[in-house]
């Protein structure tokens, strides 16, 4: 343990961010390129660390990371120590020490009458010390076991099903319908969250590793599903759920009405060089964003950098409370209210209200209308010039996927059974595919237990690949 | 059917004495004495459950000539003339054909061996004084007499030695006596023994003989005993033929074995036929007294003197250099002795003879109290206390008591006393020991050098570590804040992850042994306070013929310590001094052998040890170094254990020395295990490479040689503590004395290769402990290697880890369990006990594998309420201190809201508690416990308990002491502690006040009569024996008994403690409620149970086996909000329940409403178990045990336990309780005061009273003042309004707990425990006046005096025993001289002592002063300095305060020396040593500081002089 009493000597500190007036004004990631903190800072976040006998975070962890033990090494500065424990259990820390809600932090015990831990700077600072130290370099396997398998989707659960079975030996082969790979993370987060260099330099070294990305290819068109079947020893879905839940009132159809997914994959293709502009450009517009969740807040950063000249995101349902609930105890994850970096730059947000129709002219949407809740047929008209829907998502494409007869859950979502298997024989699914939309570690994490379970099934022997642990989770 | 209970596992303990002519004159009248000493130790004797039986008395003295010649004529024939005549008392079976069988067989051998039977007499009983139990099994009586031909007088007694060993043996092998009644007491031409299951007044009763006018004698030897087993036998009753005992030989077992061990050694040209014939010299399976005197007698009779024989087994602490009194002949002695045989160790007051000499020795801890008087008219009288016969105070030449390591004789041919001194001159100057020893024994310094083993570094390091076991924690929690800071690390909270048999991660086979330790019958020992009787020194090589005495005998290596660097190993394999041929064995055999290869590679290694001893080796060094990718190792415990066995069984096992080379060593435990079971020395060569990475990763300061002493060192100190808890003192003793219980492992593999070794519940054999050893090689080298890459597996075993072992507590049960306790969600709660019970695949406890049976149900609204039930419930012992006041109140309003209990713990109570809230709360704790470290345990304390518990032991830490970590200590919690804030506050290991079962009695004794009205409970953790030691619980007449299981949690405790020491509730439990229910007791006491009790099934269950009362501490804890931080130790608790820091305590949001509704959930679930049962009540279901059945269990392991024991239903008769059987304290001579000093009560008047006393008037003063707080407070009655003045010796506890207000005056002399507790008043102790002897000389008060003591004044004119002021927190005393360990411990009070002091002077004392009359300047010498300073006596405040002392002493007592010191003040003053904590000095002198007042009376406690 850091130091016995580093919690009570030591307040929180979350990582600065540069002056939103600023960072408005670019595409960079808000925190800046440095690290998140100062590394004397962040020792001292570390040792804020209780040890603690039960160590919650851990559980709130769907990685399971084991965040006392690298937090400890941090504290010691003994950073190496502290990458490879957290590699251990973590592929991608650079990404989740960016893009993770931190549900860890969620259900740290520090939290119950604290500031928790900072766990996830602490976490982008090893990833990003162990970059910078050169110690993250390819490490191929010893020996390979001839097995191929087919990873259809790139983002995180595809690469980290990919990462793992590659270190188990077996070669991985990710098809991605994209021009390059990384998924939502490339293509559904903005660079002022995570710079695109961040998901290249990973890339890179799995690459030399030994992961083959195909791109651009199309899987169920060419190849099919079956064939890509019949040509690998198992194939994995993740290929997550994309399909965008849809706003249904009147004037939906009007011009101006945009997803969510589509607007940031086309600022997001604009930033990384695959594109000139972008259909979206909202520069001196008056936006609504439907959505209250991240993609609404990731929607509204880019609102602002577009030029937007008012940005409002509406949430239909009512403000959280500022604090935990009676029902909602340490340690689930609080549900209280939050504040983006992107709500932070700017614009305004609107709670319980609902939109009941869309007005147009031409065909051009030109004005919201709505109630709130608390006052139910008082209509509230706001003028507007482009409404973004970030509804949420409803499920994974499954149009090709009727070519393998792959069973759904009641969801929608694609069924698998505890070791990550769908009705089909030698097909895997993992990730949001599975899970429907979800966090990036869950996609992780998920993408891990498959490879686990793959590895086993074709060495028809346990794993070796490392297991997250028991799940005792708070319900 | 079997049950959990094992007879070896029952202990006596009693009192004891001896009465003799100096003169050797025999008389009518020494044993009129003997046997009034005898009925005057009653109240150390008990009886079970048939108030007519007790547990054994008897007599032993010479043999009266006259008396028998007399006899016989009568019988028709004649003894031989002089002395040529041998009597035999012999108990025979009542069946006819038996006992004439046996008679044959015992004159069989008589005439075998050359002596002719003259004929035997029916010893004349009256069996109306009896018990019926005792009469139920009651042999027959019968004398036999031999005359002794061809032998000289010289061989007689060893003559008669064979004939009754070969009688035995025949009996035994012809299944003569198939019940076991034949005993020959005693077989003799010098002594004969009167004695049976009796009690002591009914033994002169019994046997006519002990009446006639022609018994004479110049001896009388006398014991009654106090036993914890009641499985009524006639013969275990003592004295036995040389010795009787009081206390407890806590090494008998590995003693037993040592000796079986050297079979093939032993050789004496003086037993006729050989010596082969005539073994098992100790006969198993008797009492530890019985072997005990067994191997006392057969030194004796191969040719040593008695007080020679006991040198040899009960050695005086010589070892440490702080005792440079020892002179180094006598150092040198026991040194030779040590090579031939182990010393027997434990509390022992042993009182011998011969017939000729008569003595009694101490053990070397002085455990045991021995007080003597010698007459003006030659008489002697030893005994348990002062005051056992009554002599006029003009007739007492001279008083004083035995001191540790002590020996007193007196030899009645010579007509003289022999002292200690002139004994041990005697025996040490026999033979040039010193001369043979620097010959023949070598020291590591004069070995050459050996070559050095490689060290092990890099990847393979750690490869080679995992394939041991290692994990992540090993080296992070274990290893390397050993090598840090020297010392083991600490820990808090209980264990709740699965026992080694449960776990699925192949534990290494030293997590299947549980440690045991010291409980009621014997103390442990406090190895840092103490040390100076504690000893590592290790000697090794082949041992000699226990009955030779000469130079080569001590041919040995000589270790500083049992665990050893390379260096040393090295030195050992290179050794070519002498005699020494060492050779090594390698434990490691091919992985291709798979599961089966362990077996193949013990037998394979077992035969190598056999040649390797057939070819003159004789040092054995088994190594594990060559594990490989091929090649495992077998477990090195096992591979120790398996040759340790095998060479028992050969007899050859004492030819050489076992050293183990391994890497399996990393924590205290595996030392311990591998020392316990046999080896000399232990080498663990990867901890040390581990410990060498650490260095040079930077994680552990260098140089690596230093790192590598201090682990060394600490696991020096850790095997110390080990051995300490089993009340052990040397390494030489604890070898091989197998102080372990193992869990989970075969039974028939147990007693292969660990023979003796209980395991009760069966479990896994050498195939899967092969497997396991396997699984984890493949961590190392196998495929499993290239997964975990260079990391060690997490281990979890001290935290909770995803990839670790599971644990009980964990995020979803707590989680769950607070919110179902903060929104009283049944609905949460029932997921709780869902996630809770083992009802799912993962199993931790035992109880997780019973399952009920199914039974009509009932309608739950049949079933009593909730509110009944809860009633039962208790919150476990926490103490203020531990928790803060808002945690420690929060559970108390809530307990006593429902009418349940909360337990104070062992830190006091702030008194404003006993006060109603104004809503009608209480934030008074039920229970008060009673603790080792008596914190704020004043009669105040004691009057305001419905239970008070002695906390015997504790489930985390059994055997040990608590400690409440200086940070912890604030000014509040200092104030209620009566001690200092800032300071770390120790409890010691033992009470000071229960060295042994009747000592307990004592105590409950004590507590009944402060407060007639609460019941008294005892606490003891879950082992082997439990259940003995529960029956003598109940026989001390405690209305409860607390088993605790090791699941217990703690402030803080060594994190070894918490895993490896006691044993799961279930089996303690069931073995309690078997012994209880066999014993006839059960119906007399109570039983509760906790350690780990978390839902409603394992309340169920704990009833089903026996348990009427049920504590939940961790669990009502954690519904006030504990998180398991697991950090209590350090203070700093995040939810302000384990810490003291106002800050953090401010974050305590704990309600007593989060308690209620988690013990009214556990009830209210309790409840449906209960209909599903078909029982209405709970108490329809106590020890119900044939509802539960143990469940089919699909696991590689755990489907290998057999449980059967623990179900066995137990014999017919009461399974619960119905009513208490308190002390009948009718006879209390504080009644009589109570009605005296009515107007003290009433007028404020002062009252003067006057009383005689003698040594059965226990606890005087007691009574008054517990009535006296009760009505008065904590403040009491003015000074000196009551003021008793007693004449005589009082018994023990005089004035304990005395109270403000009461002065008791004692003329004579006081046994132990004078002003335990006392909380005021004042005791005068001074001799009379008419009395003969110097009172500075004269020993006037017992051990252990003002133990616990918080206010009030002692004066006495005379000398202490040990331990005087023990854990005195303010109480003021004049004393004239005190034994060892004075002021041990103390926080507070004053003590002056104006003579000797003896050893380890202010030895843990944190607090308080001690002003010492030094005119020699030895005082330096004898005091422990670790925690105190010496000074002179300069300050004008303590000139002061000494000077008003000693005139208060002078006024009160009258003293000469007191007088004498006034008289000359002014010379004197300068000799005074003020002895002063530094820490105490430190806080007061800030506190001066900040008060900006000059220095001057501050005082702690009370009190005026």
């Amino acid at each position: 343990m850091g130091k016995p009493t580093g919690f009570i000597e030591w307040q929180r500190l979350v990582p600065k961010k540069r002056p939103a007036a600023d960072r408005v004004k670019d595409w960079r990631e808000v925190e800046g390129t440095q690290g998140p903190l100062e590394e004397d800072v962040i020792r001292a976040q570390a040792g804020r660390c209780m040890d603690c006998g039960v160590p919650f975070c851990t559980q709130g962890c769907p990685l399971g990371n084991p965040i006392p033990d690298f937090s400890d090494l941090v504290f010691k500065e003994r950073w190496r120590d502290a990458h490879k424990r957290l590699a251990a259990t973590n592929d991608f820390p650079e990404f989740t020490g960016r893009l993770c809600p931190a549900p860890c932090e969620g259900s740290c015990v520090l939290g119950i009458d604290n500031a928790p831990v900072t766990i996830e700077a602490i976490e982008k600072a090893i990833a990003e010390h162990a970059f910078g130290a050169g110690w993250i370099v390819p490490q191929p396997p010893r020996v390979r076991t001839g097995k191929r398998i087919a990873i259809v989707g790139s983002g995180p659960a595809g690469l980290a099903a990919a990462n793992q079975l590659n270190r188990a030996g077996h070669t991985a082969i990710v098809f991605e319908a994209a021009t390059r790979p990384g998924g939502l993370l490339r293509y559904g987060i903005p660079d002022f969250k995570m710079e695109k260099s961040v998901i290249d330099r990973r890339l890179a070294i799995l690459e030399a590793e030994g992961i083959e990305f195909r791109c651009g290819v199309r899987v169920g068109e060419d190849p099919t599903w079956t064939q890509l079947r019949a040509d690998h020893d198992a194939v994995v879905i993740a290929t997550g759920a994309m399909r965008p839940r849809d706003l249904d009132v009147a004037g939906r159809d009007l011009a101006g009405v945009i997803i969510a997914m589509d607007y940031l994959t086309a600022q997001n293709q604009v930033v990384g060089g695959e594109r000139a502009t972008t259909p979206y450009d909202v520069r001196g517009q008056r936006v609504v964003i439907l959505g209250g969740g991240d993609t609404g807040s990731d929607c509204l950063g880019t609102a602002l950098r577009q030029g937007a000249t008012e940005v409002t995101q509406i949430e239909l349902m009512p403000a959280p409370p500022t604090e935990r609930g009676a029902t909602n105890p340490w340690p689930a994850w609080p549900l209280v209210f939050r504040t983006s970096s992107s709500q932070d730059e700017g614009g305004e947000r609107t709670f319980a209200f609902r939109t009941t129709r869309l007005e147009g002219d031409a065909g051009r949407l030109t004005a919201l209308v709505g109630e709130r809740l608390d006052t139910p047929g008082t209509e509230i008209r706001m003028p507007i010039d482009t409404l973004i829907l970030a509804l949420g998502f409803i499920g994974p494409e499954t149009t090709h996927l009727q070519q393998l007869g792959v069973a759904l859950d009641p969801r929608g979502n694609i069924a698998v059974d505890a070791h990550y298997a769908t009705s089909v024989p030698g097909v895997y699914a993992a990730g949001d595919a599975h899970r429907g939309a979800s966090l990036i570690v869950w996609a992780i994490a998920e993408g891990r237990e498959l490879a686990r379970s793959i590895d086993a099934h074709l060495r028809a022997a346990p794993s070796l690949l490392p297991a997250r642990g028991q799940d005792q989770p708070f319900r | 059917m079997t049950t959990l209970h094992d007879p070896s596992f029952e202990r006596d303990a009693c009192g004891v004495g001896f009465v003799a002519d100096i003169k050797g004159n025999r008389s009518r009248s020494i044993i009129d004495d003997g046997l009034e000493v005898l009925r005057r130790l009653s109240h150390r004797a008990a009886c079970g459950a048939d108030p007519e039986t007790g547990d054994g008395a008897g007599i032993l003295i010479q043999l009266p000539d006259r008396f028998f010649r007399g006899e016989v004529a009568r019988l028709g024939y004649e003894l031989a003339p002089g002395r040529r005549f041998a009597v035999g008392q012999v108990f025979l079976p009542p069946d006819p054909f038996q006992r004439v069988a046996c008679e044959q067989i015992l004159e069989d051998v008589i005439k075998e061996e050359g002596q002719r039977v003259l004929g035997w007499r029916d010893v004349p009983v009256d069996s109306a004084h009896v018990g019926t139990v005792a009469a139920g099994v009651m042999p027959v009586f019968r004398q036999i007499f031999a005359r002794m031909r061809r032998v000289p007088p010289s061989a007689w007694e060893r003559t008669l030695y064979v004939i009754r060993k070969l009688a035995e043996n025949r009996v035994r092998e012809r299944g003569a006596d198939p019940s076991g009644y034949f005993h020959v007491a005693s077989l003799s031409t010098e002594t004969i023994i009167y004695k049976g299951l009796l009690l002591p007044r009914q033994l002169p009763k019994f046997y006519p003989d002990l009446r006639s006018p022609e018994m004479v004698s110049a001896i009388a030897v006398v014991h009654s005993r106090f036993s914890t087993n009641t499985f009524p036998t006639w013969d275990l009753a003592q004295p036995f033929r040389y010795i009787a005992h009081n206390g407890e030989i806590n090494t008998v077992r590995g003693n037993g074995n040592w000796m079986q061990a050297r079979k093939s050694q032993l050789k004496s040209a003086k037993f006729h036929g050989g010596l082969e014939r005539l073994f098992p010299i100790i006969v198993p399976g008797k009492s530890d007294s019985a072997q005990f005197d067994n191997m006392v007698e057969l030194l004796t009779l191969g040719g040593r003197t008695l007080p020679h024989s006991m040198m040899m087994m009960i050695p005086e602490a010589w070892e440490s250099p702080a005792l440079g009194a020892v002179d180094e002949d006598r150092k040198a002695f026991y040194r030779y002795a040590a090579s031939l045989v182990e010393p027997w160790d434990g509390p022992a007051a042993i009182v011998f003879s011969d017939g000729q000499l008569v003595g009694a020795t101490l053990d070397r801890n002085g455990l045991r109290p021995a007080r003597w008087t010698v007459t003006t008219d030659d008489r002697v009288i030893l005994a348990s206390e002062t005051g056992v016969i009554d002599v006029p105070p003009e007739r007492v030449r001279a008083k004083g008591r035995l001191q540790p390591g002590m020996m007193f004789v007196v030899d009645t041919a010579e007509g003289r006393i022999v002292d200690d001194a002139e004994l041990k001159r005697d025996v040490a100057g026999r033979f040039p020991y010193r001369k043979w020893l620097d010959k023949n024994v070598f020291e590591m310094s004069e070995l050459d050098d050996g070559p050095a083993p490689p060290v092990t570094t890099g990847d393979e390091l750690y490869r080679l570590a995992r394939a041991h076991g290692y994990t992540d924690e090993d080296v992070n929690l274990v290893i390397e804040p050993m090598a840090i800071t020297g010392k083991e690390p600490v820990g808090s909270m209980g264990t709740d992850t699965p026992l080694a048999v449960l776990s699925d991660l192949a534990p290494n086979l030293g997590a299947y042994f549980h440690q045991l330790f010291a409980q009621v019958t014997n103390p442990p020992v406090d190895p840092i306070r103490e040390a100076l009787v504690m000893s590592l020194e290790t000697t090794m090589g082949p041992d000699g013929n226990t009955f030779d005495e000469t130079p080569e005998q001590c041919h040995q290596l000589r270790l500083r310590g049992p665990v050893i660097d390379n260096a040393d190993l090295a030195k050992i394999r290179a050794v070519h001094e002498g005699v020494f041929e060492p050779i090594t064995l390698s434990m490691i055999y091919p992985v291709a052998d798979g599961d089966d290869g362990l077996a193949a590679a013990i037998a394979r290694l077992r035969r190598a040890a056999e040649l390797a001893i057939d070819d003159g080796n004789n040092l054995l060094i088994l190594s594990d170094r060559g594990v490989d990718a091929a090649h495992v190792a077998i477990p090195a415990i096992l591979a120790l254990s398996a040759v340790q066995q095998h060479l028992v069984r050969e007899g050859t096992r004492m030819q050489a020395g076992l050293v183990v080379e391994t890497a399996d060593v990393r924590e205290v435990h595996d030392v311990a295990l591998l020392i316990g079971f046999g080896a000399a020395a232990v080498n663990p060569y990867l901890a040390l490479d581990v410990v060498r990475d650490l260095v040079a990763q930077g994680r552990v300061p260098g140089p690596p040689e230093a790192a590598v002493a201090r682990f060394l060192h600490a696991m020096d100190e850790g095997l110390l503590k080990v051995m300490s808890k089993m009340g052990i003192s040397t390494v030489q003793s604890y070898r091989g004395a197998q102080l372990f219980e193992a869990v989970g492992l075969d039974g028939a593999m147990v007693e292969r290769h660990f023979t003796g070794t209980p395991s009760r519940i069966g479990g896994v054999g050498l195939t899967e402990l092969g497997r396991e050893a396997l699984v984890r090689h493949d961590r190392g080298y196998g495929v499993a290697a290239q997964a975990i890459a260079d990391d060690l597996p997490v281990g979890g075993q001290y935290q909770w880890r995803r990839r670790g072992e599971p644990h009980k507590w964990n995020p979803a049960t707590i989680g769950t369990l607070q919110a179902a306790v903060r929104g009283n969600d049944a609905e949460r709660y029932a997921e709780y006990e869902r996630l809770c019970d083992d009802e799912d695949a993962s199993l931790i406890t035992l109880r997780g594998m019973f399952e009920m049976v199914e039974r009509t149900p009932i309608p739950l609204d049949e079933v009593e309420p909730a509110s009944e039930i809860v009633k039962r419930f208790v919150t476990g012992a926490m103490s203020f201190g531990s928790i803060s006041a808002e945690a420690h109140e929060t559970l108390a309003i809530a307990m006593n809201r429902i009418g349940a209990k909360s337990n104070s713990g062992e830190g006091g109570e702030e008194s404003h508690r006993y006060e109603l809230d104004e809503n009608g709360d209480s934030r008074r704790s039920a229970i008060k416990q009673v603790a080792s470290g008596r914190f704020g345990v004043t009669t105040h304390y004691l009057v305001n308990a419905d239970d008070l518990q002695i906390k015997v032991a504790q489930g985390a830490k059994p055997g040990e002491g608590g400690q409440l970590p200086g940070n912890k200590v604030d000014e509040r919690i200092a104030r209620v502690r009566c001690s200092t804030p800032g300071v770390t506050l120790i409890s010691p290991p033992p009470h000071h006040d229960i060295y042994s079962i009747e000592d307990l009695a004592q105590l409950i004794y004590d507590l009944s009569a402060v407060n007639p009205t609460a019941r008294i409970s005892v606490k003891l953790v879950s082992e082997v024996g439990i259940g003995a030691i529960a029956a003598g619980v109940a026989k001390a007449r405690a209305g409860a008994v607390v088993i605790a299981g090791y699941e217990g949690g703690t402030g803080a405790a060594p994190v070894a403690s918490i895993k490896r020491a006691g044993l799961p509730w279930e089996l303690g439990l069931a073995e309690t409620q078997q012994v209880l229910v066999a014993n006839g007791l059960r119906d007399r006491i109570r039983v509760q149970v906790d350690g780990g009790l978390r839902t409603s099934r394992d309340v169920i269950i704990a009833a089903l086996l026996g348990g009427e009362e049920f504590g939940m501490a961790t669990a009502s804890l954690i519904a006030t909000g504990c998180v398991m931080l697991r950090k209590c130790h350090l203070n700093t608790c995040s939810v302000g329940i384990a810490t003291q820091d106002p800050a953090l305590r401010e974050k305590f949001t704990g309600k007593p409403e989060d308690v209620i509704n988690y013990f009214m959930f556990v009830a209210e679930a309790v409840r449906v178990h209960l209909a599903r049962l078909g029982a209405r009540s709970l108490d329809e279901v106590v020890g119900a045990v044939e509802l539960l059945r143990a469940k089919v269990i699909d696991h590689p392991k755990a489907k290998l336990l057999d449980l059967s024991a623990i179900l066995a239903p137990p014999v017919p008769g009461a399974r619960r309780f119905s009513a208490a059987q308190p002390w009948d304290l009718a006879d209390h001579v504080d009644h009589d005061l109570l009605r005296r000093a009515e107007p003290a009560f009433a007028g404020g008047k002062t009252v003067e009273l006057s009383l005689p006393i003698d040594n059965s008037r226990r606890a005087v003063g007691t009574m008054l003042s517990g009535d006296i707080a009760r009505r008065f407070g904590a403040k009491g009655l003015p000074d000196g309004s009551i003021q008793v003045r007693l004449t005589g010796a009082a018994g023990q506890s005089f004035g304990a707990f005395l109270a403000p207000g009461v002065s008791l005056e004692l003329c004579g002399d006081a046994n132990d425990y004078i002003g335990k507790g006392m909380s005021g008043g004042r005791i005068v102790v001074y001799p009379p006046a008419t009395a003969r002897f110097q009172p500075e000389s004269n020993v006037i008060i017992g051990n252990v005096a003002l133990y616990g003591a918080t206010a009030g004044d002692l004066f006495a004119s005379g000398l202490a025993g040990e331990r005087f002021a023990v854990r005195n927190s303010g109480a003021r005393a004049v004393v004239e001289g005190v034994g060892d360990h004075g002021c041990e411990y103390m926080t507070g009070g004053v003590v002056v002592v104006l003579g000797p002091v003896g050893r380890n002077f202010a030895a843990g004392m944190s607090g308080g002063t001690a002003y010492v009359y030094d005119p020699t300047s030895s005082l330096r010498a004898r005091t422990n300095l670790e925690m105190v300073e010496l000074e002179s006596v300069v300050d004008e405040s303590d000139m002061w305060l000494v000077h008003s002392l000693i005139e208060a002493h002078v006024r009160f007592t009258g003293s000469p020396l007191g007088r004498r010191v006034m008289d000359n003040w002014e010379h004197l003053v300068a000799r005074f040593v003020k002895v002063m904590p530094t820490d105490y000095k430190r806080v007061l002198q800030a506190r001066r500081a900040a008060a900006r007042r000059p220095a001057g009376l501050t005082l702690v406690g009370g009190g005026k002089v």
